[in-house]
């Protein structure tokens, strides 16, 4: 067994510097690596170009970074529900780049499966596809688009074990798989770090494989973005 | 730029459908054994209204199939959530899967019914519901992907703007996030399909009548023989 655990959060990001590209799983609030973007916070990196769905909220998440002026560049499918954002886009202290969430995962994927590029119909006709190659499929048009290179991606499981395997909860799957083994780096935080030999091989969403570094995750608050209920009968 | 149109008669019309009655009337287009996608807003509302009696699963595209209804208070889960954002919980069959495989879902044309919201609809059925220059950037989330594959495509929308300028045009006016890609409408006017002709009349609200939609179409109207009141 090739073990991929580290001792914690500090060694989980070593090497992490000013200028690099970083992918950071989750969708919304849910299933964002807080441990790892707390640290992010903490170290000071800055220059980053983060690749996540979404840009956390003004106090959480991404938010933290921004906050901080660590970001230089955003690349988002959708960045609603956070105030700091939208003043430093507007304000040009932050580049970013709106691209359509299929494409986003797409692209992730490509660079886990060592695909350079593929087509998609997504976004032809709009402005997503200035300057892009488009070619026909099936009397459809396409565009090219390419896979991500980052250095580092921060992924969230459910569980995990010394081998660097990962068991995904619900909705908070999202991004995160697709981010595993996309960057040269893959830091995996999880909520219960178990031996190697204790989850069962058949319900592994990812191999250790893509995973280079794992730790045990502390204190995860799971903020929801939007409580929506109904009241019991 | 668009000319303000006749907006006199809509203003007054109390005829128009509220938002829960748009998304009743786009719940007659579900049928038995679809996997729909609903968009945020109105589209959320139809779940509400699909007949008993029918097999539908709902996609959402941050991760799962078989959506229910919103939890019980004290049962959210911050791990079960929709593309809203919102706490849902799940019904039996129910399965979670990563952002990938959704879109795989939806470009593969595995779902069968996308109903989203839109900010302006043109004749030839394009959309633009993302961003508004200067104003609204928020992204396009998952809606380029949706509206680039899906084969059928409902919009519901208002038919004008606070203004009363139309939006069913003959171009939109803001980016698009689609081209040439819905097949039908439901305002709180009317009930349209989209034809290489332009926008087929086909049911009105309750009370309104076809004047006053003409009045609130700027794209080109088809109209042919009378046309029925909505039912729901």
């Amino acid at each position: 067994m090739i073990k991929r655990t580290v001792t914690g959060v500090e060694q989980a990001l070593e090497g992490v510097q000013d200028g690099m590209t970083l992918m950071v799983g989750g969708f919304g609030l849910s299933g964002i690596p807080e441990n790892s973007i707390a640290q992010l916070v903490k170290a000071g990196v800055k220059d980053l170009t983060c690749i996540s769905n979404n840009a956390g909220v003004d106090s959480f998440g991404l938010g933290l970074l921004l906050q901080g002026k660590q970001i230089k560049k955003m690349i988002s499918s959708y960045v609603g529900e956070n105030d700091e954002f939208e003043r430093q886009m507007l304000s040009g202290e932050l580049e970013v780049d709106l691209i359509p969430q299929g494409t986003l995962a797409e692209r992730c994927r490509a660079a886990q499966a060592g695909i350079p590029a593929f087509f998609t119909p997504a976004g032809y006709g709009t402005e997503v596809a200035e300057n892009k190659e488009v070619r026909d499929f099936n009397g459809k048009p396409h565009i090219l688009e390419h896979a991500f290179k980052a250095d580092f991606a921060f992924v969230k499981a459910w569980k995990g074990d010394e081998a660097g395997n990962l068991i995904f909860k619900g909705t908070a799957r999202n991004f995160n798989p697709v981010m595993c083994g996309a960057a040269t780096i893959t830091v995996a935080e999880v909520e219960e770090l178990v031996p190697a030999g204790t989850l069962d091989p058949n319900e592994i969403h990812i191999p250790g494989i893509f995973v280079k570094r794992i730790f045990q995750g502390t204190n995860y608050e799971k903020r929801i973005e939007q409580r929506t209920v109904r009241k019991k009968p | 730029m668009k000319s303000a149109l006749n907006k006199e008669p809509l203003e007054k019309n109390h005829n128009m459908l509220s938002k829960e009655q748009i998304a009743q009337r786009i719940a007659k287009e579900v049928k038995d054994g679809y996997y729909v996608n609903l968009g945020i807003g109105i589209p959320t509302l139809v779940a509400n209204f699909v007949p008993n009696g029918i097999a539908v699963e709902f996609q959402s595209e941050n991760g799962v199939l078989g959506m229910g209804p919103f939890p019980f208070e004290g049962e959210e889960d911050p791990d079960v959530i929709n593309a809203g954002k919102q706490t849902i919980t799940t019904l039996p069959g129910a399965s979670f899967f990563d952002s990938a495989m959704s879109f795989g879902m939806i470009r593969g044309q595995h779902v069968d019914l996308t109903i989203l919201g839109a900010m302006e609809v043109s004749q030839n059925g394009d959309i633009a519901n993302w961003k508004i220059p200067g104003k609204m950037v928020k992204g396009m989330g998952g809606a380029m992907d949706l509206v680039a594959s899906a084969e059928n495509i409902i919009v519901a929308m208002m038919h004008t703007n606070r203004e009363g300028e139309s939006k069913l045009l003959k171009n939109c006016s803001l980016p698009l996030t689609g081209v040439n890609c819905i097949n039908k409408v439901v305002s709180n006017l009317a009930v349209l399909e989209i034809t290489p002709d332009g926008f087929k009349l086909l049911e009105r609200a309750p009370g309104v009548s076809v004047e006053e939609i003409r009045a609130a179409t700027e794209g080109i109207l088809i109209i042919e023989g009378d046309i029925p009141e909505m039912t729901f």
